[in-house]
């Protein structure tokens, strides 16, 4: 049939006419369901009710300690969020608030772009405010549209400064970090503004695990947005709460080096156990108290943290690096007897007359009288520069350099912690690249000695001397206790014997003659090595490494000090290690705790102390330094 | 004399009035009913500067299409074909110098969709639709026999896929969806049987289908065994190009999902699922359905509607007036409005069935199928029908250019349904 026919014409008008019908009467179908059957879902319990979504909070996982001592968890906290609304009014809603919540011209900025890139989302104005301001709000309600007080856990730490910089702190998630990929390819989708996350330490580490997932649920409100009722034909969801974890940390250590930290100075203290390489305790002084975060931090106590030129921030523990001193001793011969170079027996050829002639210097020991003949063990009592300059020559440049490398001198040691800084150790270019020359053999024996172009985190010390403490092993430090061992590391090839030796050599520093022998305990075998840095006309920084154990058997804790400007190893940072190694072991081997630990505090309080010799020893000038 | 001449062509003017009263005056009452609707959804318990007043605007744009529908209702028809291809080579090119100089407005600022000249703001492709109806009618009224063969029908799909082609590029998947709609029904119109329409669209049927790989195998298997067996009027090249066609829709289907955004996957997905995402295209769908679900039998009542008036349906003015027509006016409201539209798109078919002019006749119906897909569309959405889609409602969403043009159409419409 032609296509002008008018019967054709009929038939694809019937067409045309069948389709309107269809569509149409579907059209017709779905609004008699929605709005006279109301059968759908969506219908409304009231009549002139309309939804709201509201999100519901969840707490985050709680932090506990070795022993399972809380350090860190929730309590019920309020904040005061605005329901979504239009633009204007959300302005004079904030502006209505601010006088009742005290918010700044900065704060209500932010507020406003908040609430114009999410319009649709409920507007937190303010995170844990205090009880009396939600109490007066909660009373004037009426007066607020869209105010709505929300029940929302607090973060709360229980120790304050003392966990300062292991835990970090919270903040609310910023712009930059909802656009990373952690945040914004978060598989659960935890990651919407206004959400509180972890902006340091811990906190920060395990943000992930510690995050909970929100849940929400709809409201009804009124024409005015006051909340009339919850709606229970709308599928909400459940809040779930974060991961629960369990750190290495000894929250009663923690304190102890808290409380026994001079207040007057800066420094930081690294205790390792020795059995897993967990990590014992971590204070960095002077330290914060994260708890001045939660809710967010006002903008001058913020001012003062930051512009502090103590720098609380600062964690020094694992942040700061500085020149390792005579501590770096220690490497020096581990990395020898590693390499096979020489023996633990060896005495040195040249004996020590103050210095010896090298290249075409003489370099000086710190000791001009000279040490005469020295082995290993007397070089580490007496901490004899020149027969350590002898190994460095005997080790060369080269392999120095490599050996120090593997031991991770230039690296991170890897603890679980956001911000560790990388040591400083030179590889063969280095000369060339910073001063401009090639490196001579001499390099290496400033270097042996812990001076030069070697600055280490004091956590970088503490993981050294772990590996002496064990059997030469040394796994990267943990914060999070787990059930495996953590992986990475290094070993140090080291008989029994050199191990002894060495023990020996430092042990010798806290005996009769030595110079921290004023630090010695009753009940425990200590060793440590002190180290006094040279500070470019400043006081000279303090180190003091070491370990201590029950007598007769071997090191239990590892404790590294440094004190910034602390002018002394022996007499500053060596009594804060003993005493930290002190606590941990009378707390292990429940035997009570005495705040009259070292031999020095026993003479100066004229209590007995029944291991030491009656003669008062001055524990004086810079035990073992340059 | 003069007087009778002056009198004659006013009489003249106002021949598109007179000649289909009943459609003519119903269009009329639905876009007074519009800005009364737009009117209404600017009254906001608290009130924006922005919405109060585009009633107004939207009232002299009304205005300015009764002018434009009088004077096109009186020119003669043969300009209208003379006009077709010039009007779509014009609009090719309009739509081309969108994708350079275009700009987003309000809450699609980031397509590519507004020409500004003048600072008078108007939508290239609402031109481009009507251009290419005209275009489309040209080309097919010179048949006089029923399209046999698949490939006949590469010269109006090549004639439509172009403009579809830089409208999605913009993109503004609402327009492309009429562009689909005015393909088919003139194809229709224009002597297709059946079962090729269906040969036609079963690529994008494909494309749907292949969310499942089971269930995709199962349609290509189906298709493939019905082309051999049924064999309708194809060559066997055409059959194999179906078939390629088909799988080609299935392969590019996930890299395709892909390069959507966001925003666009999580419409679809909440049309199937609406708590997937509750804050975005989930809150669009919860609170049109709330508000049309609790306007009941009679509605809230003129301006009262409470969802409306806490501004939480979204884009009320424009995509979702109908939800604030199901709030306030309930079903009573509701119905009579598509009963009103379905009034005026059975009296398009019908003027389409008169005419005897085959241009006349695919003009009308390509009108009509623009008009259908939008209305179908546009309503559906807002109570969860069809997936959300920008795609406004025929003379009653606000939108001056879009008004103006539908009434341009409804003249084009009338005018030539009177050469018979």
């Amino acid at each position: 049939m032609r296509l002008d026919h008018p019967l054709s014409r009929r038939r694809r008008a019937q067409g045309g006419t069948a389709l309107v019908v269809v569509l149409m009467g579907l059209l017709m179908v779905a609004f008699f369901r929605a709005q006279v059957l109301r059968k759908t879902t969506w219908e409304l319990q009231a009549e002139s009710n309309p939804l709201r979504q509201l999100i519901v909070p969840a707490p985050r996982g709680t932090i506990f300690d070795r022993n399972d001592s809380l350090i860190a968890d929730n309590v019920p906290g309020w904040a005061v969020v605005l329901l979504p609304g239009s633009r204007d009014s959300i302005r004079s809603r904030i502006e209505s608030l601010r006088p009742h919540l005290g918010l700044t011209d900065g704060r209500v900025e932010r507020l406003m772009e908040t609430a114009r890139t999410y319009p649709r989302q409920p507007l937190t104005v303010k995170v844990n405010a205090p009880f009396d301001e939600v109490a007066a709000l909660e009373e004037r309600k009426g007066e607020f549209p869209g105010l709505y007080l929300e029940r929302r856990p607090r973060r709360r730490y229980l120790a304050g400064e003392a966990v300062g910089h292991i835990l970090g702190y919270l903040g609310e998630v910023t712009q930059e970090e909802l656009d990373e990929p952690e945040f914004a390819q978060d598989s659960l989708g935890r990651y919407v503004p206004g959400a509180i996350v972890g902006k340091d330490g811990i906190e920060r580490q395990y943000e992930g695990l510690l995050q909970g997932k929100a849940g929400f649920r709809y409201v009804e409100v009124d024409v005015l947005g006051r909340i009339v009722g919850s709606l229970d034909g709308f599928p909400g969801d459940t809040a779930r709460a974060g991961l629960d974890i369990r750190l290495n940390i000894d929250l009663e250590l923690q304190e102890w080096v808290h409380d026994i930290f001079p207040d007057t100075l800066r420094g930081a203290v690294v205790a390792l156990n020795v059995d897993d390489g967990g990590v014992l305790a971590l204070y960095s002084a002077p330290s914060f108290d994260p708890n001045a975060f939660v809710g967010g931090i006002g903008g001058a106590e913020w001012a003062s943290l930051v512009e502090d030129p103590d720098l609380p921030l600062y964690n020094r523990s694992v942040q700061g690096t500085y020149a390792p001193g005579s501590t770096f001793k220690l490497a020096t011969a581990a990395m020898a007897l590693d390499l096979g170079l020489i023996e633990a027996d060896e005495i040195m050829p040249i004996p020590c007359t103050g210095g010896m002639p090298f290249g075409n210097r003489v370099w000086h020991c710190w000791e001009r009288e000279g040490h005469g003949d020295v082995d290993l063990l007397k070089a580490l009592q007496g901490s004899c520069d020149v027969y350590f300059y002898q190994v460095a020559a005997r080790i060369g440049l080269r392999r120095f350099l490599d050996e120090g490398a593997r031991l991770g001198f230039n690296e991170r040691c890897g603890i679980d912690l956001p911000s560790e800084a990388r040591g400083t150790f030179p590889d063969t270019t280095y000369w060339q690249r910073v001063y401009g020359y090639r490196p001579r053999e001499g390099e290496t024996l400033n270097l042996s000695i812990g001076q030069g172009p070697i600055d280490q985190t004091p956590l970088k010390m503490a993981q050294f001397y772990l590996a002496i403490a064990r059997d030469g092993s040394a796994p990267p430090p943990r914060l999070l206790k787990t059930e495996e061992p953590p992986e990475g590391g290094w070993t140090l090839d080291l008989s029994q014997e050199a191990l002894e030796i060495m023990r020996e050599g430092i042990r010798a520093v806290v005996q009769p003659g030595g110079t921290a022998y004023g630090s010695s305990l009753e009940h425990w075998d200590l060793m440590g090595k002190t180290g006094t840095v040279q500070n470019d006309g400043n006081p000279d920084h303090a180190w003091f490494a070491g370990m201590a154990g029950p007598r007769g058997s071997d090191p239990e804790i590892v404790v590294v000090v440094f004190v910034e400007f602390g002018e002394s190893g022996s007499r500053v940072a060596a009594p804060i290690m003993a005493k930290t190694a002190d606590f941990f072991l009378r707390k292990k081997y429940g035997i009570p705790i005495d705040s009259i630990q070292t031999l020095t505090e026993h003479w100066m309080t004229g209590t007995p102390a029944p291991w030491a010799e009656p003669v008062p020893a001055e524990a004086g000038g810079a035990g073992g330094g340059e | 004399m003069a007087g009778s001449e002056w009198g004659r062509s006013m009489i003249r003017l106002l021949r598109a009035w007179a000649t289909t009263p009943a459609l003519v005056f119903t269009v009329l009452a639905l876009s007074v009913f519009g800005v009364a609707m737009i009117y209404s959804a600017g009254v906001l318990n608290l009130p924006s500067p922005v919405t109060e007043d585009i009633w107004q605007r939207q009232a002299q744009w009304l205005v300015l299409g009764l002018l434009a529908f009088t004077v096109l209702g009186s020119v003669p028809s043969r300009w209208i074909e003379w006009a077709a291809l010039p009007a779509y080579v014009g609009g090719i090119l309009v739509l081309m110098a969108t994708l350079v100089i275009g700009t987003g407005a309000g809450t699609a600022a980031g397509v590519k969709s507004w020409i500004s000249i003048a600072g008078f703001r108007f939508q290239p492709a609402e031109v481009a639709k009507i251009a290419t109806i005209l275009a489309v009618a040209r080309l097919l009224s010179t048949r006089r026999e029923a399209f046999q063969y698949l490939r006949e029908l590469f010269p109006p799909v090549a004639l439509i896929g172009l403009p579809l082609a830089l409208v999605v590029l913009q993109p503004d998947l609402g327009t492309a969806l009429a562009f689909i709609g005015i393909l088919f029904t003139m194809l229709y119109w224009g002597g297709t049987p059946i079962p090729l329409l269906v040969l036609l669209a079963s690529p994008g049927l494909g494309l749907i289908l292949s969310y499942d790989i089971w269930v995709w195998s199962g349609y290509i298997i189906l298709l493939t065994f019905s082309l051999f067996f049924y064999r309708y009027r194809l060559y066997l090249v055409e059959s194999v190009a179906v078939v390629l066609a088909n799988l080609a829709a299935g392969t590019i289907a996930l890299p395709l999902w892909r390069s959507l955004a966001d925003y666009q996957k999580n419409r679809l997905l909440v049309f199937l699922d609406q708590t997937v995402d509750p804050q975005g295209a989930g809150w669009q769908i919860i609170q049109s359905k709330v508000a049309i679900g609790s306007g009941g039998l009679t509605g809230k009542g003129f301006t009262a509607g409470p969802q409306k008036r806490l501004d939480f349906l979204p884009e009320q003015h424009t995509d979702f007036i109908f939800s604030v027509i199901g709030e306030e006016l309930g079903f009573l409201g509701t119905s009579l409005v598509i009963l009103a539209f379905g009034f005026i798109l059975v009296r398009l078919v019908q003027l389409a069935a008169k005419v005897t002019d085959p241009f006349a006749g695919l003009v009308i119906f390509g009108i009509f199928g623009a008009w259908i897909t939008h209305v179908f569309v546009n309503i559906g959405m807002t109570v969860g029908l069809v997936p959300i889609t920008g795609i406004p409602l025929p003379f009653v969403s606000y939108g001056g250019s879009f008004l103006l043009m539908s009434w341009v159409a409804l003249a084009l419409a009338v005018r030539v349904s009177q050469d018979t």
